[in-house]
């Protein structure tokens, strides 16, 4: 069989990004609650708020450093694999994506070494302001990529010239006509995560009845969070749907399994898409309500895929199904957050065990939820690399032969694979660890660039280390 | 915008970048390439401590320049990464590696031996794959219409193994000469021991590539044998660090060793800038060919002029904080 380099490297890009993702999705939304409670510490003096930040700010420091491990590999794909891309796309993408760079430097080197190691060195106002410096820093961060991406997506504000792109217009480029829906879809989804998290963890923490106080604010805080954030981000990906209408009508019409142009479209709850008939085996739907959604009008027009040519579609299945993925667990999430709401009548919500028990569960559900978002806007782009413009075939590196990326491919993701599980091994030990108050440790170098050295948790059991008395 | 010639401007800030990550990230790759073979493990402890401050932020100039490359110099992007790519693979591995066991050695005890050989492997990868793609840049890549039309292991040649290895001659070199300057006792005599055997292996290496590279590339014999006697001074330079090098260890110096060096490979670097210049993606292309719009360098520019000077406060401020000595028992446990 012969191994195809296009589609070796697409997947390996997926994994790499997806695997990369993980980690911002959930710093970005900490970041913020790190912030939030040293304010409110700084406000109230209450020391359970204290306690909580110290013990989030911990595990930030390991998330945000296999953040970092992963992403320097992401800064070397697009030349590695994607040469024709870069090199056509580099006077708008090189610029942005350096500013990505530059920004996180700058926050490494100024605030992160502040919050992380500064706590009772420097004035509780100026640790507060390197928090909320830090919350801003993740925020411009990705602002720079999701600029990047909205561009890919829809681009603007550039000319092509013998297969260069010139930037015309910066501002029409950075502020592209997506980016405004994706940034604001991307931070609501990375507030979810960190709310989902943190309300997992404190509800695990009050099943075992470990350090009840704080779990009890946490949990609470979380919640009325999750219970605005969540049909929030339901009405905003409503937005960002209609954005994609008008510049991606394929994508929608793949995202609704619809092959041709109609009125009345139904709302398919159930479709296998055969990509070869150009049509649904066996689907299942809600009359009408598709047209109703996207149009604001039962009777409106949803494109077709089949509007474009075979070659010009995007795989079908992967968008619908990857759609209604993150569609339901969005929903579930909503209903999570008003059973919370119902829950806390007579304060029930931090004793009923079920209540405690799903929210342990949901923690994983906003990071699958985000990763089907990006799967739906990724595959649904497909063939496009720069939409509309460039194909993924014209930016794939010309010399890259299938040998070189499926040697890669398997390469990252051995890579990965360890880094991964010793991270997330060394992260449920810091977790379970918990809030305790810290064991003096004996000066260890602690340094803003190694956040992992925030973290004072062996690596092993205490029992396996013979050396230590 | 045409009073300044901005691919110049760039040239520079990329070429600065480039010679600070090669100094500073050589010698802590360096004393991972030492690391198997010190004494005790006491010792690979204080090794790894005079390092663990610092190391990271040296890798900060690898990125910005890969991220300032793309922006001001896209075609030395999507050239260099295309022809080393397995190269390339390798060396983010290995930096990958090493990287998380900085990390995790310190807080492990069964299991410190893996990140041992994860520290060492990772380093020595590294620095073999960067001294790879020393050799392949002065062997030039085969480009059409701004386009590599190379095979996946054109970068290894006989040439650029040998670059390799003696890249890492120079890192360990670097590395035992930071341990002089950083310990004292049995590790401080055991880099003192090291460092003139490291040297002449660098030296060799040096002389053959000096011999080898104008035979290979007629554009290098062209700038050397040419009417530019002036750059003889680098090659001249270096040989002098190289002999100040020898008599500091010799003399027992703790300081001097590792000065020495990095003035051995500041010129030796400007001796490689001036065989190329000012050609940035041999054999054709020069940096104005492979620069990117002039809006794009500028609007860069202005953020990173910006960065810089913050990323070197902050660098001075961190060797700063951990001068000094290392002693055993000092940092982790």
């Amino acid at each position: 069989m012969e191994l195809d380099p296009l589609l070796l490297s697409r997947l390996q890009f997926a994994f790499v990004v997806a695997f990369h993702a993980i980690f911002p999705v959930f710093t970005i939304g900490l970041a913020s609650y790190i912030a939030l409670l040293n304010g409110l510490f700084f406000k109230t003096d209450n020391p359970a708020w204290d306690r909580l930040a110290l013990f989030w700010t911990k595990v930030f420091a390991v998330v945000f450093g296999m953040g970092v491990v992963s992403g320097i590999v992401m800064s070397f794909q697009f030349g590695t694999n994607w040469s024709n891309f870069s090199l056509a796309a580099s006077n708008f993408l090189g610029p942005v994506l350096s500013y990505e760079v530059v920004t996180a430097f700058f926050l490494e080197a100024a605030f992160l070494g502040v919050l992380l190691f500064g706590r009772g060195k420097v004035p509780q106002g100026v640790h507060l302001f390197a928090a909320i410096m830090v919350a801003i820093g993740t925020f411009i961060s990705s602002f720079w990529i999701l600029s990047a991406n909205g561009w890919m997506q829809t681009p603007a504000g550039v000319e092509l010239i013998e297969g260069r792109f010139h930037v015309t217009d910066w501002s029409a480029a950075i502020f592209n006509p997506s980016f405004p829906y994706r940034f604001t879809h991307m931070v609501l989804a990375s507030f979810l995560t960190g709310g989902f998290v943190v309300a997992g963890v404190s509800a695990w923490y009050l099943l075992i009845g470990r350090d009840r106080e704080a779990n009890r604010k946490a949990l609470s805080m979380c919640l009325w969070l999750l219970l605005v954030l969540a049909p929030t981000q339901a009405v905003v990906g409503d937005f960002h749907g209609l954005n994609t209408l008008e510049h991606q009508p394929t994508k929608v019409a793949a995202m609704e399994g619809n092959w041709e142009r109609s009125a009345n479209t139904p709302l398919l709850l159930f479709a296998w898409p055969d990509q070869e008939a150009q049509e649904n085996r066996l689907e299942i739907g809600i009359p009408s309500l598709a047209s109703l959604i996207l149009t604001h009008d039962a009777e409106g027009e949803v494109p077709g895929i089949g509007e474009v040519p075979p070659e010009e579609q995007p795989p079908v299945w992967i968008v619908f199904w990857a759609f209604r993925i993150m569609v339901a667990l969005g929903l579930a999430m909503i209903a999570v957050a008003l059973a919370g709401l119902w829950l806390r009548r007579g304060g029930r919500v931090y004793e009923h065990r079920g209540f405690l028990q799903l929210m342990r569960v949901m923690t994983v559900t906003p990071f699958v939820a985000v990763l089907a978002g990006w799967v739906v806007t990724e595959t649904g782009r497909a063939p496009w690399l720069v939409y509309g413009l460039m194909s993924h075939a014209e930016g794939l590196t010309p010399s890259l032969t299938g040998g070189m990326a499926l040697f890669t491919l398997l390469g990252y993701m051995a890579v990965y694979a360890v880094v991964f599980c010793c991270g997330v091994y060394y992260l449920t030990r810091v977790v379970r660890q918990g809030m305790l108050p810290e064991a003096a440790h004996d000066g260890e170098v602690e340094r803003p660039k190694r956040p992992l050295s925030a973290s004072h948790v062996p690596f092993e059991d205490a029992s396996s280390q013979p050396g230590r008395s | 915008m045409a009073m300044f010639d901005l691919s110049l401007i760039w040239a520079v800030i990329i070429g600065f970048g480039v010679m600070m990550y090669v100094l500073m990230d050589g010698f802590d790759l360096g004393v991972g390439i030492l690391f198997p073979f010190a004494p005790d493990e006491e010792s690979r402890d204080v090794m790894m401590n005079t390092v663990a401050p610092v190391w990271d932020g040296n890798e900060t100039w690898l990125v910005l320049g890969g991220a300032g490359l793309l922006g001001a110099f896209p075609l030395v992007y999507s050239v260099f990464l295309p022809a080393l790519y397995l190269g390339v693979f390798l060396m983010l591995a290995g930096l990958i590696f090493r990287g998380i066991a900085f990390e995790f050695r310190f807080k492990s005890r069964r299991n410190r031996h893996w990140w041992n050989r994860a520290f060492c492997w990772g380093s020595a990868v590294a620095a073999f794959a960067q001294g790879v793609v020393v050799g392949a840049y002065i062997r030039g890549f085969p480009v059409e219409d701004f386009v590599y039309v190379g095979g996946p292991f054109d970068w290894l040649t006989p040439f650029s193994v040998l670059t390799g290895l003696g890249l890492m001659a120079g890192y360990a070199l670097l590395g035992a000469t930071w341990l002089i300057l950083k310990t004292e006792g049995a590790l401080q005599e055991w880099a003192y021991r090291l460092a003139p055997r490291l040297l002449l292996a660098v030296l060799g290496v040096f002389v053959i590539i000096s011999l080898w590279t104008p035979f290979v590339d007629g554009a290098v014999r062209e700038r050397w044998f040419g009417h530019l006697q002036l750059i003889w001074i680098f090659p001249a330079l270096a040989l002098v660090c190289a002999g100040l090098l020898w008599r500091a260890v010799r003399q027992r110096r703790e300081g001097q060793p590792f000065l020495a060096t990095l003035g051995l490979f500041f010129f030796t670097y400007l001796g490689l800038v001036v065989s190329k210049w000012p050609v940035i993606v041999p054999p054709d292309y020069t940096i104005w060919d492979a620069a990117s719009d002039p809006g794009s360098q500028l609007f860069l520019l202005i953020g990173v002029l910006f960065v810089i000077p913050i990323v070197l406060a902050y660098t001075a401020w961190s060797y700063w904080v951990f001068r000094g000595k290392v002693r055993p028992g000092e940092g982790y446990h």
